[in-house]
């Protein structure tokens, strides 16, 4: 397959000198991909408390 | 086949399916997306032209591709419950909606970066960048004109037509926006074409990419769809035997 | 169709002083740019069919909330969508009388625009027969939006945020035709293909105006 054209660790982190055009873009990228993703679930985990802790009420008050 | 078509549409049993699938789809996503990021980030050669910077494809060619397929998916929602009123359909459009934008978002900003180095300003007025600028207004718009609207059968019935007016109108957009790009040319032709052709070495990890995103959109899309469904549904007798059982 | 037509001109007539306020806001802006910028006659042409041609879109958008607001406080919408008659051919109806009372005026305000602009005169006509194909264009797309949004209240700006960007591809052929033909060249291929866009819009406008304030009036 490929070879990993960097030398060493500096030369993966300069980039070329490209440095402060790659490594934000993937940054920024992980930050949103990530967010997008893990943000619903904890959605769905709160809607879901929410409607057991409204079931709940409801139970009480129906006693 | 209708009671299978039926099934599809009910929100209790795409419910049940997506919590079956979603584990696998999730875990397929971050996969494909660890691989491709690794393949684009280190495996892969530098450009002859370009250098490092070329890396940057590999992040905004997907982008820029999964905000087109994210709009046409949400048009073809709104299409299907403009026509049929299956409910799920309107989810499933509401859901895509703020997906759509912050790939639009990331491909117009990775855009800018790799403008940066290349063209020597933040933004240019590339015709594809342009483009997708005008894209995210689309977005915003639909989303914007969702939110305004009270009632939330009429909401999701005017932004499906909207959504539809919307698609229409990309072809016409791009081509009116590749014309006038051409007309401003310069002779000296700074406005390269951000992704030309792709090197061999290069096209398998951007391919991989590509399907890694749009994995993503499938599980993050049915992780959204979920908790609108809950919403939505929040008071019939299916919901609270599943939270009583959870 | 045709009497829907002849009341809105009516109604639109009473209400003279309506008119000219989008007609005004047009002449303000456009004199905005020579004063926010400098004076100077050939960048003031070289600008001049773009700068006009944003100035035509946003008048118009000022003028679009006229166009189905006030039938919809008074109930007359709703009668017209129940009425026999096919909705899109109502929307037709309404929207060429809007464009008579909004989008005609602004072409025939034009030159003078282009006067205070210093447009070389071949490219002033190159503005009429853009706006001319063009503000058909503008009236039945802006429609679709106030369509959408006629039930809310103060939709001025969510209208803007929808409407402009599908004005976008009006606007790059309209202004770029201008240019074309200070250049000395031909504006055939930015008018015919506004004129494509034109025939786009008059056949699938009115059903999306149409659907959409069935949505609205719900």
């Amino acid at each position: 397959m490929n070879q990993i054209p960097f030398g060493s660790l500096e030369e993966f982190l300069a980039m070329g000198g490209y440095a402060a055009y790659v490594w934000p873009v993937y940054i920024i990228a992980l930050a949103v991909l990530v967010a997008n993703l893990v943000i619903p679930f904890r959605t769905e985990r709160r809607i879901l408390r929410d409607i057991a802790r409204r079931l709940r009420r409801e139970q009480r008050g129906m006693q | 086949m209708w009671v299978w078509f039926h099934k599809l549409g009910s929100p209790r049993h795409f419910y049940r399916i997506s919590g079956r699938l979603l584990p696998w789809l999730t875990a397929l996503a971050v996969g494909l997306l660890a691989v491709g990021l690794a393949w684009g980030l280190v495996f892969s050669p530098p450009d002859y032209q370009q250098g490092e910077t070329v890396r940057i494809m590999y992040i905004h060619v997907p982008a820029a591709v999964m905000s087109m397929v994210v709009y046409a998916v949400m048009a073809a929602a709104g299409f299907v419950y403009l026509v049929w009123r299956i409910k799920l359909a309107d989810l499933v459009a509401a859901a895509s909606a703020p997906v759509g934008a912050w790939f639009t978002v990331l491909a117009l900003v990775t855009g800018s970066l790799w403008g940066k180095p290349m063209w020597g300003t933040w933004w240019a007025w590339d015709a594809r960048l342009t483009a997708e600028l005008i894209l995210l207004f689309l977005y915003l718009g639909y989303m914007a004109l969702y939110n305004a609207i009270e009632d939330r059968r009429s909401a999701g019935r005017a932004a499906a037509v909207l959504a539809l007016v919307g698609v229409v109108n990309l072809p016409i957009i791009h081509y009116s926006v590749e014309w006038w790009y051409t007309l401003h040319q310069g002779p000296t032709t700074r406005g390269m074409r951000i992704a030309g052709t792709v090197h061999p070495d290069m096209r398998y990890p951007l391919l991989t990419m590509m399907l890694a995103f749009g994995v993503y959109y499938a599980a993050v899309l049915l992780k959204r769809t979920r908790c609108l469904v809950l919403e939505t549904e929040r008071d019939s007798a299916w919901v609270r035997e599943l939270v009583k059982t959870t | 169709m045709v009497s829907v037509v002849k009341r809105d001109l009516l109604l639109a007539v009473r209400h003279r002083s309506e008119l000219v306020n989008p007609l005004l806001f047009f002449l303000i802006v456009v004199s905005l740019f020579p004063l926010s910028l400098e004076p100077d006659p050939r960048m003031l042409a070289t600008i001049g069919g773009g700068v006009i041609w944003v100035a035509a879109l946003l008048a118009g958008m000022l003028a679009l909330d006229a166009m189905f607001r006030p039938d919809f406080e008074d109930g007359t919408l709703e009668q017209l969508v129940l009425s026999p008659q096919p909705v899109a051919a109502l929307a037709l109806a309404k929207v060429f009388a809007h464009w008579l009372v909004s989008g005609l005026p602004l072409m025939l305000m034009a030159p003078l625009l282009g006067v205070l602009m210093n447009l070389p005169g071949e490219a002033m006509l190159a503005l009429l027969a853009t706006l001319a194909v063009g503000t058909p264009v503008i009236s039945l797309v802006g429609a679709i939006g106030v369509a959408l949004t006629v039930g809310l209240r103060r939709s001025g700006v969510l209208l803007s945020l929808l409407v402009l960007p599908l004005y976008i591809p009006v606007l790059i052929f309209g202004a770029a035709a201008a240019g074309d033909a200070a250049a000395g060249q031909s504006i055939a291929g930015p008018v015919l293909f506004i004129g494509a866009m034109l025939v786009l819009a008059l056949t699938l406008a009115p059903l999306a105006i149409g659907a959409a304030l069935r949505i609205s009036l719900e």
